[in-house]
């Protein structure tokens, strides 16, 4: 029985020590950091121990900037996302003629490049010399005036980082819901039927029910990837986001540890640890709600 | 309430250039289901049984012929408003709800003068989960429950909304064989309790004849026989239903009938008056043999096996189709293990003559 053990230990180390060294160290030591004061990465010298750097992220404007970019990023693409991905895998599974040609279209988004896909936000929505894009030209279509997307007011920035947000990671659910919607029983709906069930109460009491693993793990990754978002707001607003006004939380910590303002790696380790405590609550919370909706047969 | 079926007909369109040809599953179908009967389609998989089914049920649309549900023309009607209940062959219930909503759920959807109350819906629950036993279960999931219990939700399940018509698909198939028993029972029980015409389909004989008031037999779409079970059994139209009632089953013979005699192998069996000379199929029931010294069919004997109340006679004839003859003999009767061939006088009744081509009955 010894044996056994030693022997399942020794398979498993050559995962512990890549995992130990890459993942858990870093960890540890960003959750270190957080509280060394004035922590210098090149001298390896710090001056105290304390709360300082969480009380100095919490009190920077551009943090909580940030904070409230990040908040209103998850708090709108997550549940828009995930609800528009279900209409449309909808949809999807009920149409008959056409059905691979509209699911490959619908998941392109996912394998374009994503110069390519700024490179359609920028048609879309940026202001040049020539146009005011193709959404302006809509709105003035419809009687409106130009808005600025890119360089305006913040509503209008939040509103395209929204969209191009949605726009990249519906696919994906898409993809992940048409499979889940294909997977349940047509029997249930037979039963259904012959019970005279409408469709919305199908929908809601039998569909929605079935998938709900899938629903729900679609939330949860979403709440974690829209909370680290970064990338998109780089692609759209360029790398000084503190200026636009549009930085995120992520964006937040490169800057503090390489960008313009950057050389503090004591302030970036206390704003990820916040994330991380963020992200940790949220996540429980979807675990806790998730209890009494989710159905696991 | 009764159901009439008159020529229903439905084909299925063939699938891509493999096969191009379209599937008769079920082919002019006419037959009236009486009100507050128990009646069984029985055939082999594939015999469009299931499909009839789902005809009446309205999950499927004819492409021909008429359905009547009393004097309701239903053909074109959606099922739900067929007031049917259906019990699928793997129950179907919801494995998210508890066992109580699974019965309610057909109730909230009533809308209108219809709609129940909370209580209502709970008290109807109630009753038809007392009428199949299950009242202790209803705060379990599906999944908590035996196959048989399960069963007996999905039945509660279509009681609940008083159905005109009980349709039950494969209801016995998941369950081991000694619930089989019981619960076929069961179903005789509630049927015979609330007095809903019920449709059940099985491939199972035993079960279709146990308990229905009448059978339907069916082959690759095209009714056999519609009649009572014993009646359909004692009197089969053509091979094919002789073939398919019946365990053990009928053995055949290749058999020839010359001047009004009937011969298998050489041995002058029996008289068979007012059938012309011609090569026959000859069906014998197991129970139709009786141990004769000086019988006319000689059988090799391979073996004895002793079922308590009777014995079966296991042998072998160069003319029988089947690859042992089996004969259901009294258990007193002395059989001699050693001899090496045993001898049979024939039962009038229990033997039925058929046409070498097309297996129809040949009556004498």
């Amino acid at each position: 029985m010894e044996k056994h053990h030693l022997k399942g230990w020794l398979y498993l180390l050559p995962a512990f020590l890549f995992l130990g060294a890459f993942m858990i160290y870093p960890l540890a030591d960003v959750f270190v950091y957080s509280f060394e004061e004035g922590y210098n990465s090149a001298s390896q010298t710090f001056y105290g121990v304390g709360t300082y750097n969480y009380s100095y992220v919490l009190h920077d404007p551009y943090f909580l900037q940030a904070l409230k970019n990040t908040f209103l990023l998850v708090v709108i693409t997550v549940p828009l996302s995930t609800g528009f991905a279900l209409l449309i895998s909808m949809a999807l599974s009920s149409v008959k003629p056409l059905k691979e040609l509209f699911q490959t279209i619908y998941f392109l988004p996912y394998v374009t490049n994503t110069l390519a896909v700024g490179l359609v936000f920028m048609i879309l929505f940026k202001k040049t010399a020539y146009s005011d894009g193709l959404v302006n030209l809509l709105i003035n279509w419809f009687g409106g005036n130009s808005v600025d997307f890119i360089d305006g007011p913040y509503w209008a920035k939040m509103f395209v980082l929204c969209f191009y947000t949605i726009w990249v990671v519906m696919p994906f659910k898409i993809l992940i819901l048409t499979s889940s919607l294909a997977s349940v029983n047509q029997v249930y709906y037979n039963a259904a039927r012959v019970d005279g069930t409408s469709r919305f109460r199908i929908f809601r009491k039998i569909t929605l029910p079935m998938i709900s693993p899938t629903v729900f793990y679609l939330v949860i990754t979403g709440f974690i990837g829209a909370f680290k978002a970064y990338s998109d707001a780089v692609a759209l607003f360029g790398t000084n986001l503190n200026a636009a006004e549009m930085n995120t939380i992520v964006g937040y910590i490169y800057d503090m540890l390489y960008g313009d303002s950057g050389g503090y790696p004591s302030y970036a380790s206390a704003a990820a640890i916040l994330l991380f405590a963020i992200v940790l609550t949220i996540t429980c919370i979807n675990l806790l709600v998730s209890r009494k909706h989710v159905h696991y047969s | 309430m009764k159901i009439v079926l008159e020529h229903l007909t439905k084909e299925f369109p063939g699938r891509g250039k493999k096969n191009p040809g379209k599937v008769i599953a079920v082919n002019d179908f006419s037959f009236q289901i009486p009100d507050g009967k128990l009646v069984g389609l029985l055939g082999p998989s594939g015999c469009g049984k299931s499909t009839t089914l789902n005809l009446i049920c309205g999950l499927l649309k004819p492409t021909g012929g008429k359905i009547l549900f009393g004097e309701d023309d239903v053909t074109n009607l959606p099922p739900e408003h067929r007031g049917v209940g259906l019990v699928f062959q793997n129950y179907a219930l919801y494995p998210h709800l508890t066992v109580l909503k699974n019965i309610t759920f057909p109730l909230e959807n009533l809308r209108g003068a219809d709609k129940l109350t909370k209580s209502q819906m709970e008290e109807r629950a109630l009753e038809a989960a007392r009428l199949v036993q299950i009242e202790a279960l209803m705060d379990r999931k599906p999944g908590e429950l035996s196959g048989g219990q399960q069963q007996r939700v999905a039945i509660a399940r279509a009681l609940v909304k008083m159905p005109k018509v009980l349709l039950l698909d494969e209801p016995l198939s998941n369950l081991d064989a000694r619930l089989r028993l019981q619960t076929r029972e069961e179903i005789r029980r509630i049927q015979q309790q609330t007095r809903i015409t019920t449709v059940f389909v099985t491939h199972d004989q035993d079960e279709a004849m146990s308990i229905s008031d009448l059978i339907v037999v069916m082959k690759e779409g095209v009714v056999q026989q519609i009649g009572k079970p014993q009646e359909v059994y004692d009197d089969p139209v053509n091979l094919f239903v002789a073939k398919f009632l019946g365990t053990p089953p009928i053995n055949v013979f290749q058999g020839t009938v010359k001047n009004e005699r009937l011969s298998i192998g050489g041995d002058e069996i029996m008289d068979v008056k007012g059938v012309a000379d011609q090569e026959v199929a000859v069906g014998i029931r197991p129970e139709g043999f009786l141990l004769q010294e000086d019988g006319p069919l000689r059988c090799d004997l391979s073996r004895i096996e002793v079922m308590g109340r009777d014995i079966s006679l296991v042998s072998t004839h160069k003319c029988c189709e089947n690859p042992a003859i089996r004969s259901i003999i009294d258990a007193e009767s002395s059989v001699d293990t050693s001899a090496e061939t045993v001898r049979f006088a024939i039962k009038p009744h229990k033997l039925f003559l058929f046409q070498k081509e097309n297996g129809e009955r040949i009556r004498f």
